[in-house]
């Protein structure tokens, strides 16, 4: 016990040094915000923003009592939307499968050529918003559905396709290395080796992209592409407030649902 | 029966793994490879049936080179050849009947293998060896539902289900306990006596090895330093195998381990029962 006192009682988490640089680094982020700041405010005319709660209570007070009598309307255009966000992702999903094959670094036939090809794809299909794929294929095939589900589909192939390659890429190469050892085929090893693997992982991801694609769809028809969003903007276009309240608690409402149904199928796979 | 001439292996990186090994296997012999850690077994059992390519060199496995075949003649090739892993590594999300059945991929038709339509001899083979195994009940359930020594006998039917000429096995009870390892190495022995198998058993295990197999085969950086019956594996031998101070540790090692034991079983003997 007694040799205790040879001992410094003194310990520090960082070398002075390194506090000095930390302090610095919070010192330029705080004047950062404070000169970004001013240039955000610069435009601003303060007027409209005192004005805000007034006109938010406003809108609210248009909104209120919803118009429930428009409810029967919305459910056909609440169908089409779902049926946009499901075909859209079972064609995305449907497209993104052999992508993700190709990139995965262990299962592409050419990592010099057809990887990169593939990674391509993901990374265009995932650079564009599915507003922004809409607003493109309505202007080819025009308004409808079918622009609609088209955007879904090429929007998640990119979600899809990265994270199926990811976990293409984690799988056990033993398992793998087992199944070569029989002599099996090169499509025997995927089906036997690697897609038993993965499974769980193309559920979860599947069904979470059907979720995001259900709150995605319903606001394609702002560009034309069907589904709810025409209604939505529709009632915009007139002012009609209190229809608009009903069509985004119809949207809370389908999401809400359409979560608790991508939470629990996740959870019967893991 | 398997006859490697001249066998090494440099890897890319520069490290030489094996250096000219030559070793005759006869039919129904099971040989031992010891060494310590790195010293090329892994690669020797893999270089057999080029899950890692051999840089130079022959397999002879009856009268076929196996270091010179095209793809399709190394996959009809592997079929003769079962393979029996380190931790099991089976296909883990799959039943342990599909897993046994994985052992005749290569002699099914891509569709029937899919579709999991085996051909009726296949199956009844199938059933036979987990019959033999000991895992008749547990047919249908996933592979990762069974305890380790379990999983280890699926794998024993899998390599045996593609009724091979030879068997490798890589360390076969690196993670089981004593007694199921005892076990493993017991059913092993037999199987491979009933059917004249010729097995290449990757242990780390001294005492084991000599107490299951026939022929040891000591191998250090890559090299075959001793060739000989388990009578023959003295102090000298396993000095040149490990090197002076490994094998004087190792064997402290052991010497400890067995006086707790002897220890721990005395206290138990003066509890009152």
């Amino acid at each position: 016990m007694t040799d205790l006192s040879h001992h410094s009682q003194v310990w520090t988490y960082r070398t002075p040094r390194k506090r000095l640089f930390i302090w610095l680094g919070w010192l330029a982020l705080v004047a950062l915000f404070v000169w970004c700041w001013q240039i955000m405010t610069e435009t601003t005319i303060w007027m409209f923003v005192t004005d805000a709660p007034r006109q938010a209570a406003d809108m609210g007070g248009r909104m209120l009592p919803p118009r429930w009598a428009y409810l029967p309307e919305l459910m056909q255009p609440l169908w089409d939307t779902i049926n946009i966000a499901t075909l859209g992702t079972i064609g995305g999903v449907i497209m993104a499968v052999p992508v993700a094959f190709l990139a995965a670094r262990n299962t592409s036939p050419s990592v010099t050529f057809l990887r990169p090809v593939a990674l391509f794809i993901i990374v265009a299909s995932r650079s564009i918003n599915s507003l922004i794929w809409a607003l493109l294929l309505v202007a080819i095939i025009g308004p409808g559905l079918l622009a609609g589900i088209i955007a879904i589909a090429l929007r998640s192939i990119g979600f899809v396709g990265k994270l199926l390659y990811e976990a293409i890429e984690e799988t056990d190469k033993r398992q793998i290395e087992a199944i070569t050892a029989t002599g099996a085929s090169q499509a025997q090893i995927l089906s036997y080796g690697i897609v038993p693997q993965i499974m769980p992982a193309f559920w979860g991801i599947s069904v979470f992209r059907w979720d995001i694609n259900i709150r995605e769809s319903a606001i394609l028809g702002l560009v034309g592409a069907g589904g709810i969003g025409l209604k939505l903007n529709a009632s915009l276009a007139v002012l009609a407030w209190n229809q608009v309240a009903v069509i985004l608690l119809l949207i809370l409402g389908t999401v809400i649902v359409s979560e608790w149904v991508s939470a629990k199928v996740r959870h019967a796979i893991i | 029966m398997l006859r490697l001439i001249g066998l090494s292996k440099t890897y890319k990186t520069g490290d030489t793994a094996l250096s000219d090994v030559s070793i005759d296997v006869a039919r129904g012999q099971l040989v031992g490879l010891i060494g310590p850690s790195g010293a090329g077994e892994s690669t020797l059992i893999r270089c057999i049936n080029r899950l890692v390519e051999p840089s130079a060199g022959q397999v002879m496995l009856g009268d076929t080179d196996l270091a010179q075949l095209g793809t399709a003649d190394l996959r009809r090739q592997r079929r003769r050849i079962g393979m029996i892993f380190q931790e099991y590594a089976l296909v883990e999300r799959l039943t342990v009947m599909e897993n046994v059945l994985s052992g005749r991929l290569g002699y099914v038709p891509f569709w029937r293998s899919w579709l999991r339509r085996y051909p009726p001899a296949d199956i009844r083979r199938a059933y036979e060896l987990l019959d033999r195994v000991g895992l008749m009940q547990h047919a249908d359930k996933r592979a990762d539902a069974l305890s380790g020594g379990q999983r280890q006998r699926v794998g024993i039917a899998r390599a045996l289900a593609q009724e091979p000429e030879l068997l490798l096995v890589d360390e076969p009870t690196a993670s089981l306990d004593p007694k199921t390892s005892r076990q493993i190495m017991r059913l092993l022995t037999e199987i491979c006596e009933e059917r004249n198998l010729p097995a290449i058993v990757n242990i780390h295990d001294v005492p084991l090895a000599q107490q299951f197999m026939q022929r040891i085969i000591g191998l250090r950086a890559g090299r075959v330093v001793f060739d000989g019956p388990p009578a023959e594996l003295t102090e000298t031998a396993l000095t040149t195998i490990y090197g002076a101070e490994d094998w004087n540790a190792m064997r402290q090692g052991d010497e400890e381990q067995a006086e707790a034991q002897a220890d721990a079983k005395r206290r138990l003997e003066q509890v009152p029962a």
